[in-house]
């Protein structure tokens, strides 16, 4: 997030687009709560009605996957009736010029057909964020895990650019992170490119840096995401080690991430269970989870936390820093002679510029938010105050495009999946807690109730929803939650696997798959027999 | 500010300094003053239903309830005194004794000491107004998080006003006025067929147990003390900070941390009640390795570091480093991803890492 959470309560106009935060963001959600009551006004645009529907001022009910077309009507209509930020414009960003005549031809008529809004709603939201003292941004997965992920970010970055809705208090660009640390994970450098700090791997200064730091040549080149090793695996990815991921059940399109771990010639998976991608694994290793560890995690707003150990572990678990470096000291690696959590942070911060000013004793209370630069910094609880990280704000010249597959005569009903407020990913820690199940016991279709009578369904019965990809048996649920001809299931529960269905396409830049949006067909189907 | 500078009241006699809008209470409270309080939660407008919190005021003919009355200056207050403390306890004798119970467990939650605790300072077990009936318990509500033993509510409103004020979601109301005053849900019924989320904020607050936490309280005949560890809830991305409660080996409940940067006190379902799975038996206890059959079966901790160690480095020199990719977790601390991608990096020269952060 661009701005730290207690400014959730400070925008006057708030903008939610691909979030479901009172499911998935509760406390953060109590934050808008506070600022509506205190008179802000707040837009919502989700294919569903979601509990966020009914606190908006304005909802815009969209087609899954049309996002971009949304926000390029908006700006249309806030640089048509001269709302932009001239001043913030010329002093802060670049591409300004080229950008206002890109938009010129995203009338609201036209992102009306696309996104199935009335144009009169579009200009109305445009208006409102348009108009804002202090317009905030807020959005999730329902952005991000498209094909177009990347320009439907850039899309709401143009917005917050073009109304100078950027580096103040209660504005900005803010994603809420779904896991508890996601955020730390990049933060750290778990990914292909750039050191921990974000310091990007094909940066010869960055590179001598990391070589010097750990005594060996490393590649110059960005390593490959997730998404194009699984494609690999068996070909030139011949093993992995996996560390708390349930890929199968989590990743789109089950069938081809089940056999790219079969065809590996040796997995290593670390958890705390025996998930169904453990039971691919040649070895296991028990880690510790909540309450058994002391160790750091940054939250959705860039603060680094201290988590600590109040029980032992079961058996003979262990923390994951020892696991990973005790095997990393077994294959005969350099420089993994740890003997706690702290040797590893504080190793961690003298490597990373935005972590440069902390180490574990300094994050005892949590009070610092990266980038903290060096010792005696305060944190950065709002970014781009008074520049931009690489200078200037770069308007970007995005476009419409389709999702990977659109709706046609076999695969008539666009799917969407998301999560729900009493079970987290996987259940493999929400269905082992007793209680959780009372509130949700297992999972549902969500329909309109016109659909199911069409369909020939009936609220409570069963039907077969199928892709291009397989099949999966699952419950109806009659609700006007979901618009005509969309429907909606979360991922969490293991006897409905729908991610057996997803994966029809990933983002171009990020790779991030297309989770939001499949095309599905639903036929009636009888109720199955446990076994 | 400016018009904030040198502002001052007397306070038991002595001069001292107010911000403009702040209550008497809070300026007390800035003073050490320990004013008893019981339908006052700091992050709540202040409501003045207990009156236990009441000050003298010159010029004022009755006591007035510090947290409602805001500090003006000049105001000449007096915090403790013989009549103050003998209001006090008569009123905390009024209150509990329309309670089944003056102890708590305090398992209960977050707040349930406060009146037992202030019974006890005020020596008002006395039961000389027995008799009255708080509201009706609600034992056939089947959730099993929130206990509605309304027999114990003070109809300090608490859980009303954090229900409202600080989750949104007016879950819960006030019924009728006095000795049948009751707490309930919309149309009286369950708390799962109205608006609550579960967020266990209305036990937090409870000064009496009335509303209590039925998972915490599954530990109640066990032993040992109750210790509290500060840390962060281990789902989204919000990070809100908690204090685990803890009897000896086992996690006993959860409760959300007032101080948290995060949440500043706020928790959700999952974070206030999803933690069984810690101690769950499924919870892998050994390593495991695939033996010749093709089954995973227990192995040590060398055997199974030895054989991940000779498999993956078996893939590195017959298909080369990049034939080997890590997958860290966005759910492991900080240092289990720096190590993941320490391991690639320093150990193979690659960048063959990513996280979950994709699907
Ligand atoms: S649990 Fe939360 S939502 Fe439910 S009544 Fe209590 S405060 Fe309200
Ligand atoms: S308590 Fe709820 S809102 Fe807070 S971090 Fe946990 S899951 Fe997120
Ligand atoms: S605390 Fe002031 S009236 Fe209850």
């Amino acid at each position: 997030m661009s701005n730290p959470l207690k400014d959730m309560e400070k925008p006057d106009v708030i903008f939610c687009i691909g979030t479901n935060m009172t499911e998935c963001h509760p406390v953060a959600a109590t934050r808008l709560k506070k600022a509506i009551a205190n008179g802000a006004k707040m837009i919502v645009a989700d294919p569903r009605e979601i509990g966020l529907t009914k606190l908006a001022d304005i909802n815009l009910q969209l087609r899954v996957g049309s996002d971009s077309a949304l926000l390029l009507g908006m700006a249309h209509v806030i640089h048509r009736e001269g709302l932009v930020d001239e001043g913030f414009m010329l002093d802060r960003t670049t591409e300004a010029e080229a950008f206002l005549k890109h938009i010129e031809e995203f009338t609201p008529e036209w992102a009306s057909e696309v996104t199935g809004i009335a144009p009169e709603l579009i200009e109305e939201a445009a208006l409102l964020y348009g108009r804002a003292e202090r317009g905030a941004i807020y959005y999730t997965l329902g952005i991000t895990e498209h094909i177009c992920g990347v320009d439907n970010v850039q899309g709401l970055c143009n917005l917050a650019l073009m109304t100078g809705n950027i580096g103040r208090e209660g504005t900005g660009i803010n994603p809420m992170r779904g896991q508890n640390n996601i955020q730390g994970a990049g933060d750290v450098g778990a990914i292909p490119n750039n050191y921990p700090g974000f310091q990007a791997v094909t940066d010869p200064a960055n590179q001598a840096k990391f070589s010097k730091a750990w005594g060996r040549e490393i590649d110059h080149e960005n390593g490959i995401t997730k998404v194009r090793a699984l494609e690999q695996a068996g070909e030139q990815i011949r093993a992995m080690f996996i560390d708390g991921e349930n890929t199968v059940v989590t990743d789109p399109d089950r069938e081809h991430c089940e056999r790219a771990l079969e065809s590996l010639d040796f997995l290593v998976v670390c958890d705390l269970f025996m998930t169904e991608t453990a039971e691919f694994a040649d070895v296991v290793f028990p880690a510790t989870g909540f309450g058994e560890t002391d160790g750091t995690q940054t939250n959705t707003e860039r603060r680094v936390q201290r988590l600590r150990k109040a029980v032992p572990p079961p058996g003979e678990a262990k923390p994951d820093w020892w696991i990973i470096s005790r095997l990393a000291q077994r294959m005969n690696f350099k420089g993994f002679e740890y003997s706690g959590a702290d040797e590893v942070f504080n190793e961690l911060c003298s490597l990373s510029g935005t972590y440069a000013g902390l180490n574990w004793d300094r994050v005892e209370f949590g009070e610092y938010q990266w980038p903290v630069p060096e010792e005696g910094h305060p944190g950065t609880p709002r970014l781009h105050e008074d520049r931009f990280i690489n200078g200037r704000g770069i308007f970007k010249l995005i476009r419409y495009r389709d999702p990977a597959e659109t709706i046609d005569d076999d695969y008539p009903v666009w799917l969407t999946t998301g999560r729900r407020l009493a079970h987290y990913h996987s259940r493999t820690q929400t269905g082992r807690s007793e209680g959780l199940d009372y509130l949700r016991p297992h999972e549902t279709l969500e329909v309109h109730p016109d659909d199911v009578a069409a369909w020939g369904a009936s609220d409570g019965g069963w039907v077969n929803m199928s892709s291009r990809r397989g099949s999966v048996r699952i419950r109806i649920e009659s609700t006007t939650r979901s618009p005509r001809g969309t429907v909606f299931s979360s991922f969490s529960f293991n006897d409905v696997p729908v991610n057996v269905l997803t994966g029809s396409g990933y983002d171009p830049v990020t790779d991030t798959a297309e989770l939001k949006v499949c095309p599905v067909r639903i036929e009636p189907a009888i109720e199955p027999t446990g076994d | 500010m400016s018009d904030n500078s040198g502002l001052t009241l007397f306070l038991d006699g002595e001069e001292v300094g107010f911000t403009r809008g702040e209550s008497i209470f809070q300026v007390s409270e800035r003073h050490q003053k320990d004013i008893p309080t019981l339908c006052y939660d700091e992050r709540l407008e202040a409501f003045g239903a207990c009156r236990l919190c009441i000050v003298e005021l010159e010029g004022a003919r009755y006591p007035v309830a510090s947290c409602t009355t805001k500090a003006e200056p000049g105001m000449r207050v007096t915090s403790k005194s013989g009549r103050l403390e003998m209001h006090r306890r008569v009123l905390l004798e009024m209150v509990v004794s329309e309670n089944r119970e003056v102890d708590v467990n305090e398992l209960a939650g977050y707040a349930s000491q406060e009146m037992t605790t202030l019974v006890d300072r005020y020596d008002a077990r006395t039961g000389r107004f027995a008799g009255g009936k708080s509201g009706t318990s609600r034992a056939d509500d089947p959730n099993p998080f929130i206990l509605r033993d309304y027999e114990q509510c003070i109809s300090c409103y608490r859980c009303v006003r954090v229900c409202a004020e600080q989750e949104g979601d007016y879950a819960i109301s006030v019924m009728n006025r006095g000795f049948d005053t009751q707490i309930t849900t919309e149309f009286g019924g369950l708390l799962v067929d109205s608006a609550c989320t579960f967020c266990g904020q209305c036990i937090q607050t409870c000064p009496t147990g009335a509303l209590a936490d039925i998972k915490a309280l599954r530990a109640k005949d066990v032993e040992e003390p109750v210790e509290k560890t500060r840390s962060i809830c281990p789902y989204c991305g919000v990070g809100c900070a908690v204090d685990i409660m803890t009897k000896g080996d086992r996690i006993v409940g959860i409760q959300p941390a007032m101080d948290g940067p995060a949440n500043e006190g706020a928790l959700c379902v999952k974070g206030q009640f999803a933690f069984d799975f810690v101690h769950h038996p499924d919870r892998l206890k050994t390593p495991f390795v695939r033996n010749d059959h093709g089954q995973l079966v227990p192995a040590s901790w060398d055997e199974a570091l030895d054989k991940a160690a000779a498999g993956l480095l078996a893939a590195v020199n017959e298909h080369g480093r990049h034939s080997l990719y890590a997958v860290a977790s966005g759910r492991a601390p900080n240092e289990a991803g720096f190590l993941m991608q320490k391991l690639v990096r320093a150990g193979l020269g690659t960048s063959y890492i990513d996280n979950c952060s994709r699907a």
